[in-house]
């Protein structure tokens, strides 16, 4: 914890509560955004090119599942809709992660390249809330919401018995989704901090992520067991779209996400820590 | 007797008697210098580009795995766009190798970058060709990623014990190496003249991602090209696309024959020139407005 001991003839009952920390944390997260909507505004072509280049990424997934029931009825058991809701989920997590996390992520190594993250480390802050949400991707939220859109068009078309607990899980289990896709990202980060350059992470990234898209029926064997279980990219949509869609043959498959996505949390952290105890500056 | 010192240095300093156009072979040599270089700063990232293969063969499994599922589910031995299932699975395989050989990887970035920090300044002083010298950095990064690849890929196919389609005509193996380095060019080129946005706008990494985009899907890399609607295979052969990675592919898996080879090879080579004119044409321009930052 990097909780500074408080100085001495400090009174005892001024060590700020929990409600004190979680306030001072808002604020600092506030002025993130405020920092990240100034930066954003003032590359404004540049901004908006970046939602048409996300929107274009996302209309090409949906033409290569429109292209494929072109020519067949059914991947496994899921149907044409089915997996345009599932691909519009997984772009809408994976949009919502990249608002929030990626760049940071993705920027960690440049940090460490460079020797700025001495700077970040020095702050009175948790080093990792400053080093995950430093700046924010707005125009994701846009991307995100086009996803939600596409989602609610499919879901339209599947004449789905939609109640609002079933509503609340989705979104609970969406939630995990991000969790996992941030965890296994930020641990990538982690681990490769001194060896691989930013853009190898984010390509690497960019594999791995794809799968979640993909309807888990398709895998087999190993290959399904290990993105599964150790890297559980095909947990991320399917659980929460099996689960609108009342596909979902065992309740233990969302227990299984929820602690895989706790899990992976955990283990990131430790791999941060492991990499911070490795970490020798590069300015000094 | 010696001259003295400050005459040698102007006898040094007078230009020759005749400034002729150096020789073909001194031409030569100079960009072979510059293959060889490419090799050694290339070499230098084997290990990232060993990350680069081993991560692709993920989506890649997947995909074969997905057509693999799609191909269960159908009653008999059915066709999927004139393709067999086996045929379906090798045309992935064959678009993995040629995009190993083919693709530029960063050499659009580091273009950019190279305008865009002014690292050019002193190639332009120097008596290359840039475009000549940013070809042979491409294609010696290219033979160092295949050999790369070469192995993961092999092991790849060996495990998944898949069957691997080989041509048994030499024809169709010659034709398919000349679309190959055809297709490499166009691609180098294509690159090349988006690379060269750099003398204009600050940023060219979304311009970069928008024509990838439409690269990714109408050159084939998620499916065959002749999974598509025939309104649409009518108009691909007005764009560039389908001869970055589609054409070769179709040449070896024995997919475009007779006519329709003869028809592609010279639509392939009317884009490389176009290409080609795109990229030279783009930096004349942007040399005329180029400010030489960081001097």
């Amino acid at each position: 914890m990097n909780v500074i001991p408080p100085p001495s003839g400090f009174p005892q009952s001024r060590w700020p509560s929990l409600r004190d920390q979680i306030r001072r944390y808002l604020q600092i997260y506030v002025a993130l955004w405020r920092n990240s909507v100034t930066r954003e505004m003032t590359f404004k072509t540049n901004f908006l090119l970046w939602i048409v280049v996300e929107l274009l990424w996302f209309a090409l997934q949906l033409c290569f599942i429109e292209v494929i029931y072109l020519h067949t009825d059914a991947i496994g058991t899921w149907t044409r809709w089915e997996v345009i809701l599932l691909v519009g989920t997984s772009h809408c997590i994976q949009e919502i992660f990249q608002a929030f996390f990626l760049i940071n992520c993705a920027n960690l190594s440049d940090l460490v390249r460079t020797g700025k993250l001495d700077f970040l480390l020095l702050q009175p802050v948790n080093a990792r809330f400053l080093v995950s949400l430093r700046q924010v991707d707005l125009g994701s939220f846009v991307n995100a919401g086009i996803a939600l859109v596409v989602m609610v068009y499919a879901m339209d078309h599947l004449d789905l018995q939609i109640t609002p607990f079933r509503v609340l899980t989705f979104t609970a289990l969406c939630l995990c989704g991000i969790l996992i896709h941030y965890s296994l990202m930020f641990l990538l980060a982690a681990i490769s901090f001194w060896t691989i350059k930013a853009q190898g992470i984010v390509w690497g990234y960019y594999n791995l992520f794809q799968l979640a898209r993909m309807p888990d029926e398709a895998f087999r064997g190993m290959f399904r067991f290990v993105f599964t279980f150790i890297f559980p990219v095909l947990l991320v949509t399917n659980v929460p779209v099996r689960v609108l869609i009342e596909k979902l043959d065992q309740p233990a498959w969302a227990l299984t996400m929820v602690l895989m996505a706790a899990l992976c949390l955990v283990l990131s952290e430790a791999g941060w820590r492991v990499s911070l105890r490795h970490y020798t500056s590069a300015s000094s | 007797m010696n001259p003295p010192p400050l005459m040698t240095c102007a006898m040094r300093l007078k230009p020759p008697q005749t400034l002729r156009r150096p020789r073909c072979g001194a031409e030569v040599r100079k960009y072979l210098q510059v293959l060889g270089l490419g090799f050694q700063s290339h070499l230098a990232y084997r290990f990232n580009f060993l990350a680069r293969v081993l991560f692709s063969l993920i989506p890649l499994t997947a995909l074969l795995m997905l057509w693999e599922t799609i191909y269960a589910g159908q009653t008999a031995e059915m066709l999927v766009g004139g393709y067999t299932r086996s045929e379906m699975l090798a045309y992935y395989l064959v678009a993995a190798w040629v995009h190993a050989l083919t693709a530029v990887t960063e050499d659009d970035w580091q273009i950019a970058a190279d305008i865009r920090d002014g690292n050019i300044n002193h190639l332009l002083a120097k008596p290359v060709n840039y475009l000549a010298y940013r070809l042979c950095l491409f294609a010696s990064g290219r033979v160092v990623y295949a050999g790369v690849a070469a192995l993961p890929l092999a092991g790849f196919v060996w495990i998944s014990g898949l069957t691997v389609y080989v041509p048994t005509d030499l024809a169709v193996w010659m034709w398919f190496a000349l679309s190959l380095a055809l297709t490499a060019l166009l691609q180098f080129f294509i690159s090349f003249a988006l690379a060269m946005l750099a003398f204009w706008v600050l940023e060219v990494s979304t311009f970069i991602f928008i024509v990838y985009a439409f690269e990714y899907i109408a050159s084939g890399h998620l499916f065959p090209l002749d999974l598509l609607p025939e309104s649409l295979r009518w108009l691909l052969p007005f764009t560039p696309f389908p001869y970055e990675l589609y054409f070769p592919v179709s040449i070896y898996l024995g997919k475009t024959t007779g006519s329709a080879l003869v028809r592609g090879l010279v639509l392939q080579c009317a884009w490389v020139g176009i290409s080609w004119w795109m990229a030279w044409w783009a930096w004349r321009r942007g040399l005329r407005r180029y400010g030489a930052v960081g001097g």
